[in-house]
């Protein structure tokens, strides 16, 4: 008898361990941080700078996420990632999302049992040679020795590039950015490949970045997006729809600069729907209605984050490209807020 | 008549468990092992049961699907469509190769230091301490990477060697590239090779065997047998005439002359590196990953074995050597043919434990991304298929056995050097 009450203590304690994964919004709140997993540093995308403050692309939605929920952009702990901890980091709960240029895939989504929100990035995987090499493709790289990072799909879509074209390679394998630019640099290896983003993100931080090109050759789709845990929906809700409200803010014309006028009410419903000023879309999520208010307020709408960030007035110059608005002939669409 | 009244008979009453000596450490033992189970068990329910609740219930289904990496230094032959079985393997073998070098030249280098760091020569010795406290006191990661780091940034890279005015140049006749990249050395080449034994087929523990390097360890093998022989011989001869026949060159003879016969017919060439296209290609490519880690353990757990070597050495008595240089034996022979074998007693136990901390600090690898076991099964692998439990407790599983083989081996070389009682 006494062994069955033991036992059912014991399911009982079990259980609970697995439902107190499932809240996560909740916790965040009893917390009062969000824990958001970034990289260990690639410049525009996210790196401490000189303050030890965090900046960059996908630290903005981290701060995004923060000021939706908590009220304050502030209120994140920032937790650095490899591309080989970040999904460990995610699944065992010590970061609430990942921000962290992490391509969506299907086995990522369905086998690892993670939540791709959306796509804040449309990216590719690119080359980067040094000048000097003389080389005009990636078809021409037979028997270069390859800096790549390990436990990236980049690792993966090499191998298949170079099998495809049938030429051989010598991969080197390394674990952070900042180990590949030192190896990259010492001429330890020929090429680097990463997401397009990130060589120009690194190139930009080099002494003479005019001393190396890009390959045109782009050989993969790399669709990045922030992740959440797989079966908490109303946590990717959050996430998904506070990116959603970035990209809609810039589609409506809302910036920074204007928010305050707009959320005293505009005629266009769904502009007044998005700051709160109409219906009650907030609550639906479990927040109060200015949550995209916040948002879009910490670090201004999707335009205006890239354009800090990464865009063509920064020294990592990407241009919008696939990244612009539908109507502008890019990718970005947001479903309507409704 | 008498009457005899038995006893009272002791009846066993359940307090006995707690309160008579005779039963009370059972007792406790008992329920010591029961708490141990319980906890035991719910840690691996709470496990099952989250995993599960994750939708993620143990499964190796994995380990047959294609890896779709590749491996730089790869012993057997892998290509990225091989599976996640093969990669581990592969890793496995990378572990195994540095963990067995980094032994031999920890032990070497250890053995010849220790020894200094007792040198009546005083700079010797103070120059062997530093050496000891610099590497024993400074974490082995450190070491690694620091290693690592002078490779990559002062030697020069394949590029500096080629045109008219290179900057840089082979060495040793041209034979040798040391680069940034690895070294690469000549390698052994057959022109009239007998081929390879492939065993296991097309699955992914299959593996060639060079039939070449076994004739030529076969013969070598045998040659040393029969120099034995003649040594024995002349050893019996020396007891029964006090003379000793001149053998030296018969006994070279007998290992060079068939070896030397059996390359030439097996054709054996160097193949030597050569700058082509981005890189040295032909000769053995020995990565700076490889270099570094080697280095890097082999430096450091040498100087953990100088102090068990100088510990063991020390430990035998003044009145050895006095004895032994009464006997008007050389210094370097009282080390060798007395001193040595007796500290042999003292230094093996605790060079067990210094061979399976240099194999585990291997697993430091992937700071210099050296492809080992923790590298492609416990880093790749795990990354792509997200099977943290499953390749972790296998990782574990891997190290364990390979922790408590060296053990056993190292345990039966002591018995058989340990102190004879007769």
């Amino acid at each position: 008898m006494k062994k069955s009450v033991l036992l059912g203590a014991l399911t009982v304690a079990g259980l609970a361990a697995g439902a107190a994964a499932a809240g996560t919004i909740d916790d965040v709140k009893a917390r009062g941080k969000l824990n958001c997993g970034v990289t260990t540093g690639l410049v525009g995308f996210a790196a401490p700078d000189s303050n030890g403050e965090w900046k960059g692309f996908d630290v903005a939605l981290c701060r995004a996420v923060a000021a939706a929920v908590l009220g304050d952009g502030n209120a994140v702990e920032f937790v650095p990632t490899t591309g080989k901890t970040r999904f460990t980091a995610l699944a065992s709960g010590e970061v609430d999302m990942l921000a962290r240029n992490t391509t969506w895939t299907f086995s990522r989504d369905v086998d690892l049992k993670f939540e791709f929100v959306g796509v804040n990035y449309y990216d590719g995987q690119g080359f980067m040679v040094p000048k000097a090499l003389g080389v005009s493709s990636a078809k021409e790289l037979d028997g270069a020795t390859v800096c790549i990072q390990t436990g990236t799909t980049t690792e993966l879509n090499l191998a298949d590039f170079f099998r495809a074209n049938n030429i051989s390679y010598e991969p080197v394998p390394i674990e952070t950015n900042a180990e590949a630019q030192q190896q990259y640099l010492a001429g330890a290896c020929d090429v680097y490949t990463t997401d397009a983003s990130g060589l120009a993100a690194t190139r930009a931080t080099f002494e003479a970045p005019g001393d190396h090109v890009l390959l045109p050759e782009i050989i993969s789709k790399e669709p990045l997006g922030p992740l959440v845990r797989h079966g908490d929906n109303e946590w990717a809700d959050v996430v998904r729809w506070t990116l959603n409200a970035l990209i809609s803010a810039e589609e409506y014309g809302i910036t920074s600069a204007n928010i305050d006028e707009m959320s005293a009410g505009t005629n266009n419903p769904e502009i007044n729907r998005i700051l709160g000023t109409e219906g009650t879309l907030g609550e639906m999520l479990g927040l109060d209605n200015q949550w995209a208010m916040r948002a879009i307020k910490v670090g201004g709408n999707f335009g205006e984050v890239f354009a800090q960030n990464i865009g063509e007035s920064t020294p990592i110059g990407l241009a919008r490209g696939l990244n612009a608005q539908w109507t502008e002939g890019g990718l970005l669409y947001s479903p309507p807020f409704r | 008549m008498t009457t005899l009244t038995d006893p009272p008979k002791e009846q066993f009453r359940l307090s006995m468990l707690l309160y008579d000596t005779r039963y009370r450490s059972a007792t406790i033992q008992v329920i010591a092992m029961i708490g141990f189970m319980l906890l035991a068990a719910w840690l691996i329910s709470n496990t099952a049961q989250n995993l599960a609740a994750l939708g993620k219930p143990i499964d190796f289904g994995f380990f047959s699907e294609p890896a779709s990496y590749d491996i730089n230094q790869r012993l057997l032959d892998y290509s990225s469509r091989d599976t996640h079985l093969r990669a581990a393997l592969i890793g496995l073998l990378n572990t195994l190769v540095v963990a067995v070098l980094g032994c031999i030249t920890a032990t070497v280098l250890g053995v010849i230091i220790g020894v200094l760091r007792l040198s009546n020569n005083w700079i010797v010795a103070r120059l062997m301490t530093i050496y000891v406290e610099g590497f024993r006191n400074v974490p082995v990661l450190l070491w690694i990477v620091f290693i690592m780091a002078i490779l990559i940034e002062t030697l020069p890279a394949p590029s500096a060697f080629r045109g008219d005015n290179a900057t840089a140049s082979m060495v040793l006749g041209d034979s040798v590239a040391v680069t940034n990249r690895g070294v690469y050395v000549p390698e052994p080449l057959f022109s009239n090779s007998l081929g390879n034994i492939h065993l296991f087929g097309e699955s992914s523990l299959r593996f060639d065997i060079s039939l070449d390097l076994m004739a030529v360890l076969v013969v070598l093998g045998a040659g040393i047998w029969v120099s034995n022989f003649i040594r024995k011989r002349a050893d019996r001869i020396q007891e029964q005439t006090g003379d000793r026949p001149v053998t030296w060159w018969q006994r070279v003879a007998v290992i060079v002359l068939p070896t030397g016969l059996l390359l030439v017919l097996l054709g054996f060439h160097l193949g030597y590196p050569e700058l082509k296209g981005f890189n040295f290609s032909g000769g053995t490519h020995l990565r700076n990953s490889l270099i570094a880690l080697w280095l890097a353990l082999s430096l450091y757990t040498a100087a953990f074995i100088a102090e068990i070597v100088r510990a063991g050495i020390m430990a035998i008595s003044k009145g050895q050597t006095e004895a032994a240089s009464a006997l008007g034996l050389r210094s370097n022979k009282i080390m060798s043919l007395v001193i040595l074998p007796q500290a042999l007693r003292v230094i093996i136990p605790p060079l067990i434990s210094n061979y399976l901390n240099l194999t585990k600090n291997s697993s430091l690898a992937i700071a210099v991304g050296y492809m080992d076991i923790t590298g492609t099964l416990g880093g790749i692998t795990m990354n792509q298929t997200g099977r943290e439990l499953e390749t972790i407790l296998l990782l574990m599983l891997v190290y364990l056995t390979i922790s408590l083989s060296i053990s056993a081996v190292m345990n039966w070389y002591n018995e058989s050097v340990k102190l004879k009682e007769r």
